[in-house]
């Protein structure tokens, strides 16, 4: 079950990368960048799992039973935040580059060359 | 005491609060007033935190969460030396950054006030923190803010492009580096550097794994800190940022990076990674040394102001990674003052270029070719810093050099000094170069065959100023005179070498953390090496000195055939130019300004280093 994850993980991180090196359009770039982010989403989460794991909320709890571990998830829940973040800006800068020149390519604009 | 520590992260994240809230409403001369006023309280902080630190280090649980029983459940800072005097230095070029856009800005709104002081919150925890998935979040948190600041001027192409590459690349670098934080958990259930530290201790069997997880863990700050094959950013970022914001770029955000990675290694990873200490000292030495001679060519093939100082960050950032690729206390403390005397040198340099941007609406050297007869004040800036460029003394960054010189020499690798003279001798000699140009009107015009400045900037400063406003070149030359008196203060010189062999004592940091400065053995039961190459002033007049006039001859010279390269002859000037030329097009290649090409390397530069780690042993 966890192997599983971490392969995903790293074909989600792989295919990411291809896509935004083959990219033509910024908010496809974008897109790919969240698809990357996807793989550290199930990195951390599959590194926290627990077999026969339960959610980890204390309430109503027996004593003894296995959950799995929450630290991971809080990291991913700060890592949806942050990244959330950074693509709304790139989405913003995006939309700039759009109504100034626009298209939306990344080769288009060959204002820093050399 | 214990209010102190979270102070410099806090005060400036309340403050940029306040002023997005209320900076609409206020007088502009009080806004200003109010930011300086913060980073100049940040910055007694940190001086304060600095001193506090040198006797232990001091550790600060968030919300008193204290270990349990040596197991560490809370985030925590640890403040030594090296980081708090890091975090003093931001907060010093911070406020020089304040004061040049006092009256470089005329349309600023007091967003770009509150983006500067959480940019200033966000390197200072990256500096004061003790944990790795916080400072994974000061890191986003600098990236971000730094991407908009980069991106500032909204309604021109150049800008929003340096900041989407910008932002992709350190974004991605961030994403690798938290899968390598994941990693490590899934193996130590830890996030404290210490506590990591102790968990990695207690595996066996890590094999490969462990080198591994290094380089993806510092991916993100290999990318910040712009060593070769990640750099492509920089220069594109640092072309079109607003020139106070460069102040910040190169002088700190860059050299953070490295710190990190420094961090990292030092409180975590050194002890464990023992076995593959030559091939990381292989590795980085190679990294640093390519950085140090590429970004030296392309700032010296640039006509473009401040893409040019861009190059020549990546160049001396080479220089800083060799040092810290020796391993060793002398070049860690090489390093340090180095970054000390490197950030002001470029600091005063990027002012002095903001200085022309605001007279002239170009940073283009042809353009601005004559421009400059009656600028003596701008002139002596550009020629002092193409001087601190070169390294020589009394200037901090020869000091920084000579450290980092006598360690490589001392570990069996001369050619160290050749790679650093070969960094001095370009970047120095381009900023001659502009010098002429500009100040002197030497050189003649470029032929059609010259590249065309591609970057308009003339939109960074509304409306002609025919005077230059004191507010202005004044940051400049309090840098260069700081950067020169560092240089002079020898009990600072002693001091960083004393906090860099700190900086380096894995086992003391994790006491200091897990067991608190008062039981187990300090941070600080390590003998420090006595003295530090071209200590001396007084007795000595710095032996190694030779080097740097060489450096800053040959500059001097090289500067002088780029602009007059008939003197030696038409066909052989020709020769010489069209030489030239042919062997800088293949570097001039890569730097393509395609953010799929710099993944494209991004992707080949981490699979290699870590590649490399993998298979040596």
């Amino acid at each position: 079950m966890t192997t599983y994850a971490y392969v995903v993980a790293a074909w989600l991180f792989a295919i990411g990368l291809f896509g935004i090196v083959t990219s033509k359009n910024l908010v496809h770039m974008c897109l790919c960048l969240t698809v990357v982010q996807a793989s550290t989403y199930l990195l951390l989460t599959g590194v926290g799992y627990r077999p026969g794991g339960t959610a980890p909320i204390f309430v109503n709890l027996p004593a003894g039973a296995p959950i799995v571990d929450p630290v991971v998830q809080a990291l991913m829940l700060t890592d949806i935040v942050v990244e959330t973040t950074v693509v709304a800006l790139m989405l913003a800068l995006t939309v700039q580059i759009h109504k100034k020149t626009g298209n939306c390519d990344p080769n288009a604009t060959t204002a820093l060359q050399g | 005491m214990f209010l102190w520590p979270p102070l410099p992260v806090v005060l400036p994240l309340f403050t940029a609060a306040f002023v997005a809230a209320a900076g609409p409403y206020l007088p502009r001369k009080l806004v200003d007033a109010i930011t300086l006023g913060t980073a100049a309280a940040v910055m007694a902080v940190c001086c304060l935190l600095t001193l506090q630190s040198s006797g232990s280090a001091i550790v600060y649980w968030f919300g008193a969460w204290v270990p349990y029983g040596h197991f560490p459940i809370g985030v925590a800072f640890v403040i030594d030396p090296m980081g708090a005097g890091m975090a003093a230095f931001v907060a010093f070029l911070v406020m020089a950054a304040f004061t040049f856009s006092w009256q470089y800005f005329d349309d600023v709104r007091t967003l770009y006030h509150s983006l500067m002081l959480i940019f200033l919150a966000a390197m200072c925890g990256m500096c004061l923190t003790g944990d790795i998935f916080n400072m994974f979040v000061w890191f986003e948190l600098m990236s971000a803010a730094g991407v908009a600041l980069c991106g500032y001027h909204a309604d021109e192409t150049g800008p929003l492009q340096g900041a989407i590459n910008f932002s992709v690349m350190n974004t991605l670098g961030a994403f690798l580096s938290l899968s390598g934080v994941a990693m490590l958990y899934s193996r130590t259930g830890a996030l404290n550097f210490a506590g990591i530290e102790v968990a990695l201790q207690r595996q066996e069997h890590l094999g490969v794994f462990l080198p591994i997880v290094f380089i993806f863990v510092i991916a993100g700050f290999l990318v910040k800190s712009a060593a070769f094959p990640f750099h492509f950013w920089l220069d594109d970022a640092h072309a079109v940022a607003p020139t106070p914001v460069c102040i910040l770029f190169s002088g700190v955000m860059v050299e953070l990076g490295l710190f990190a990675a420094a961090r990292v290694y030092y409180s975590v990873f050194a002890i464990a990674l023992l076995p593959w200490l030559p091939a990381l000292r292989t590795l980085f030495l190679a990294v640093g040394a390519t950085s140090a001679i590429v970004g030296g060519l392309m700032a010296f093939g640039q006509r473009h102001l401040k893409r040019l100082l861009a190059f020549s960050t990546i160049s001396h950032m080479g220089v800083m990674i060799l040092g810290f690729a020796l391993f060793t206390s002398t070049g860690l403390a090489g390093t340090a003052l180095y970054v000390l005397g490197h950030g002001l040198v470029k600091g005063a340099l990027f002012v002095g270029a903001g200085i022309l941007l605001n007279r002239f609406q170009s940073v283009d050297e042809f353009a601005l070719q004559n421009v400059g007869r009656q600028m003596p004040k701008t002139a002596i800036i550009f020629i002092l810093g193409a001087v601190g460029l070169a390294g020589m003394p009394p200037f901090a960054t020869y000091f920084g050099e000579a450290a980092i010189e006598h360690s490589g020499t001392q570990a069996g690798l001369p050619w160290i000094s050749i790679v650093i003279m070969l960094s001095g001798f370009l970047t120095a000699g381009a900023v001659l170069r502009v010098a002429g140009r500009v100040f002197f009107g030497w050189g003649e015009k470029p032929t059609g065959e010259s590249r065309a400045p591609r970057i308009d900037l003339k939109r960074e400063m509304q409306g002609q100023k025919s005077k230059t406003p004191p507010t202005m070149w004044l940051p400049a030359a309090v840098m260069l005179i700081i950067a020169i008196a560092l240089g002079w203060f020898t009990p600072l010189r002693q001091a960083i070498l004393r906090d860099a062999t700190w900086f380096r004592n894995t086992r003391g940091y994790v006491a200091a953390v897990l067991h608190g400065s008062a039981g187990g053995p300090g941070q600080y039961h390590v003998p420090v090496p006595h003295a530090m190459p071209g200590m001396h002033i007084g007795g000595v007049w710095m032996p190694d000195m030779w080097r740097e006039v060489i450096t800053l001859a040959l500059a001097a010279l090289l500067a002088a055939i780029a602009l007059f390269p008939y003197a030696i002859g038409r066909r052989a000037g020709t020769a010489l130019r069209h030489g030239a030329a042919l062997a800088m097009r293949p570097l001039h290649a890569i730097h393509s300004g395609k953010i799929g090409d710099y993944v494209a390397w991004f992707t080949v530069g981490i699979a290699a280093l870590a590649g490399y780690l993998a298979l040596r042993r």
